[in-house]
């Protein structure tokens, strides 16, 4: 089946998708966008982390025809969702937003390198789509707010303290930026 | 496979009689673990989400009609207030990502003893709306559960709502886990204290084949706080009558040693929750009669 969306602003179009295959095999293998992660395809790890029509969800259990004529925001559009925000505008010309070549990093990522949270980095995409989300709608977390958004991603290196701080950080310098 | 894509709950119920075999998927946080590790290959798969009747709930007098995919984020920011045991027990479910997505109607459709809305809804009160083109019934929740994960819907039918009592009175849910997020309840407990008709309501989960109440303790605890004239003098429940209560809703379990608990570990448990959360919710209704929130 063919199955239309919008990823990262940008319209999609999938061809010869499988009915049961999942939104996180067609970013990856159909629209070459492996920042999404598979570790789990149960909804344990949260690797796969996506936002659809803005709400955080694994993209792993959700099916690839349920997104039709919808909006889908993965990590390499994360930098780009983040400017429009705080701009209030489209991205300038000349970045891809579609693979997130070329674009500055967002407020988050930059904190999550700042911070040291990144060692093997395989649960950093969709920390980062969940941690972006999470400051969208809560600018100044507590510690608890921070470990409930994240509690449905694993990190098998980190031991999490470098992710909190990294949130932090991001929390704190968004402050500062208003 | 074929993915049905209903743009409209008639048309949903259309292509359900049409295709009896059809499996609907909603949050599809079931469906699709099943389907990636190849433990179902469903002939058709019958997609809800275009269906935004189901995302939609009304608060009525009485009850509230939720709809089958409102998802957990919203019954617990939302629905606190009316339904405080779900609000808990939504809470409680996965992660934020899966609390997104999956809602009440998928938990029911799956109807696992492990499901967190079970016990909730047990002891609020509820009614399973159903329907198919032959018609719309509605289910008491007590009947709806007929076997380990089995349902008593008809090959036809979709569910379209749950209606559940609004809370009149303290609500409680508590489950046993390894961690705060992310498990599977190794069981579960949900007690509803209804002042209104002075009765006390439970929930157990995860420890017998289907989630079930305990009404032996139910009726027991029901005469004690009659006889004693509980409701009226709000007096501290007798020591005596909460371990009764809670060694009855022990006996009312059946169930099994697996990954994630023995049998006599459910059992015991299943009565410590019993007679805390029947502290807890007491405690708040003598504080204050009227009161409807649940404590976290
Ligand atoms: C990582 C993970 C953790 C989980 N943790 C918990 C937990 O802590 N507690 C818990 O209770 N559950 C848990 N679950 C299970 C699951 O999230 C819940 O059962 C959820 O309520 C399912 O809702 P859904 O909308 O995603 O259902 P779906 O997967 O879409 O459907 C589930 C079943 O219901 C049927 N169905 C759905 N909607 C309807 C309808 N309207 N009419 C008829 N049939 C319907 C489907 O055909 C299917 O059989 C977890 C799942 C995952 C992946
Ligand atoms: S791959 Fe989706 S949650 Fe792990
Ligand atoms: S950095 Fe390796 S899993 Fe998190």
């Amino acid at each position: 089946m063919r199955v239309n969306f919008t990823v990262n602003g940008r319209p999609q179009e999938a061809d010869d998708v499988w009915e049961g295959e999942s939104l996180l095999y067609v970013l990856r293998e159909r629209l070459g966008l492996p920042g999404s992660k598979n570790a789990c395809e149960q909804g344990e790890c949260g690797s796969c982390t996506v936002r659809l029509d803005g709400v955080p969800v694994c993209s792993c259990l959700v099916a690839a025809g349920q997104v039709e004529g919808r909006e889908v925001v993965t990590v390499e559009g994360l930098a780009d969702y983040a400017k429009q925000r705080s701009c209030g505008h489209q991205a300038p010309e000349g970045h891809d937003s579609h693979t997130g070549e070329g674009t500055e990093l967002s407020p988050v990522q930059q904190a999550f390198i700042d911070a040291g949270a990144v060692q093997c980095g395989f649960c950093t995409p969709g920390l980062l789509v969940a941690a972006d989300e999470m400051l969208e709608r809560n600018p100044n977390p507590s510690d608890a707010d921070i470990r409930e958004a994240l509690s449905g991603n694993l990190c098998r290196c980190t031991g999490y303290e470098k992710i909190m701080d990294a949130v932090r950080l991001a929390a704190a310098r968004q402050g500062e930026a208003v | 496979m074929d993915f049905l894509r209903p743009a409209s709950w008639e048309e949903a119920l259309a292509a359900k009689a049409e295709h009896p075999t059809a499996v609907p998927i909603a949050g599809g946080t079931d469906v699709m673990v099943e389907i990636n590790f190849d433990h179902r290959r469903p002939e058709y798969l019958l997609d809800l989400n275009r269906v935004g009747d189901l995302t939609e709930w009304e608060v009525g007098e009485d009850t509230v009609r939720l709809g089958a995919s409102v998802p957990y984020t919203r019954i617990m920011e939302d629905l606190r207030g009316e339904l405080p045991g779900l609000a808990l027990a939504s809470h409680t479910v996965a992660s934020p990502q899966i609390r997104n997505r999956g809602g009440v109607g998928g938990n029911l459709g799956t109807a696992s003893p492990a499901g967190d809305a079970h016990p909730a809804l047990l002891a609020a009160g509820a009614e399973v709306e159903v329907e198919s083109v032959r018609g719309s019934r509605l289910i008491p929740i007590d009947a709806f559960y007929t076997g380990v994960k089995r349902n008593a819907l008809a090959a036809d039918e979709l569910i379209r709502a749950v209606h559940i009592k609004k809370a009149d009175g303290p609500q409680q849910f508590s489950k046993v886990g390894t961690r705060n997020a992310m498990v599977i309840a190794v069981c579960a407990f949900g007690l509803a204290l209804h002042p209104e008709t002075r009765t006390v309501r439970t929930g157990i989960g995860s420890a017998a084949p289907t989630p079930v109440r305990a009404k032996t303790a139910e009726e027991f605890l029901n005469a004690a706080l009659e006889e004693g004239g509980f409701w009226d003098n709000g007096k501290i429940i007798t020591p005596s009558v909460a371990k009764q209560f809670a060694d009855l809703c022990a006996a009312a379990c059946n169930p099994i040693d697996d990954v994630r608990g023995t049998a006599s570990y459910r059992r015991h448990a299943v009565g410590i929750m019993a007679r805390r959360t029947l502290t807890w919710t007491w405690e708040s209704y003598r504080g204050t009669a009227a009161t409807t929130e649940g404590a976290a």
